[in-house]
């Protein structure tokens, strides 16, 4: 069980959020001008790293809100926890507190 | 459920009002003791507004409550309770048939500032949950830390009591906490917490009963 602190509530149960994929992938700006094999990046391709991935949850059962997680993807450790739309702290990731 | 007319009051259904004879049975005077009923009809405004712009504050003085900011905060009291549920949004829960009244002051307050004031009333029912054993009846299904070191009047939660979601509300250090519930999960979590309850009070009331042998004869 991971404990989460959500940004609006603090420190809840895993229980309490769903899971959103990958963070910061942003919509394309002209999907019309993506060819299939782009389009298909773009919906199905996500980053699986061994190590720190920062990743979207919501809060459904608090607050409802979605936010951003960095997560080490083998020890769970989160390492940063930051409101939608803020830029993800300590890009390097391994090494900063 | 707003009723302007007076005819249609005596129609309202309460999802829990079947319950009040159990409620009042599992009911333990005492030191030791707790006590469940429904708060059914409370007027519950769901407001949604900028904290930091003006209208926070003329809302706030409409309800001579301050909209908290802090996280799990709420302000007031029983009559008018402010609950944070987030950076830019607040449920405003007060008495029976005040959601007109009450509705029109916030949206007068608003005035042309972005945010809604919605009559969220019939969303859910108030279980209310008191006295000195509440806590540990409550803590066997919330896994919150409900100690006054971490929680106490003042604060407010949205979180998980038996799997079911709910607004749980501290409204003084008896404890007595209000649990807002949606109608549809109200059934479920009002047996959970008679049973939970009875649990809790079975020491008590098997030694309320001493000289009776074994413990079969509890009444639950
Ligand atoms: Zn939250």
């Amino acid at each position: 069980m991971l404990l989460i602190a959500c940004p609006w509530c603090g420190e809840r149960d895993e229980t309490e959020f769903h899971y959103g994929g990958q963070a910061h992938v942003a919509h394309p700006a002209d999907p019309h001008a993506l060819t299939d094999a782009e389009w298909g990046a773009y919906l199905f391709v996500r980053d699986n790293p061994k190590g720190e991935f920062a990743e979207r949850w919501v809060h459904s059962a608090g607050c409802r809100r979605w936010f951003n997680v960095v997560r080490h993807t083998v020890t769970h450790d989160i390492s940063a926890v930051y409101p939608a739309g803020q830029p993800r702290p300590n890009e390097q990731g391994e090494g900063t507190a | 459920m707003t009723v302007d007319g007076f005819a249609l009051a005596h129609l309202r259904r309460s999802p829990l009002g079947h319950l009040a004879d159990r409620f009042a049975a599992s009911s333990v005077p005492g030191p030791g003791g707790v006590r469940l009923r429904e708060l059914p009809f409370l007027t519950q405004l769901n407001l949604r507004l900028d904290p930091t712009g003006p209208a926070a504050a003329r809302a706030a003085e409409a309800l001579g409550a301050p909209l908290p900011t802090g996280a799990c905060q709420a302000a007031g009291t029983g009559a008018l309770r402010v609950l944070r549920l987030g950076p830019d949004e607040w449920l405003v829960v007060g008495p029976d048939g005040a959601a007109p009244t009450l509705g029109d002051t916030l949206r007068q307050a608003l005035g042309e500032e972005p945010g809604s004031v919605v009559d969220v009333s019939a969303n859910r029912t108030t279980l209310e949950l008191a006295g000195p054993s509440a806590r540990p009846v409550l803590e066997q299904g919330c896994s919150l830390d409900l100690h006054p070191r971490a929680f106490g009047p003042g604060r407010c939660a949205q979180t998980t009591v038996a799997k079911v979601q709910v607004v749980l509300d501290q409204l003084d250090d008896e404890p007595c906490y209000r649990l807002l519930v949606r109608d549809s999960f109200a059934q479920y979590l009002a047996d959970w917490l008679l049973d939970a309850a009875g649990e809790s009070q079975a020491p008590l009331l098997a030694s309320q009963s001493a000289g009776q042998s074994g413990g079969n004869a509890m009444k639950r």
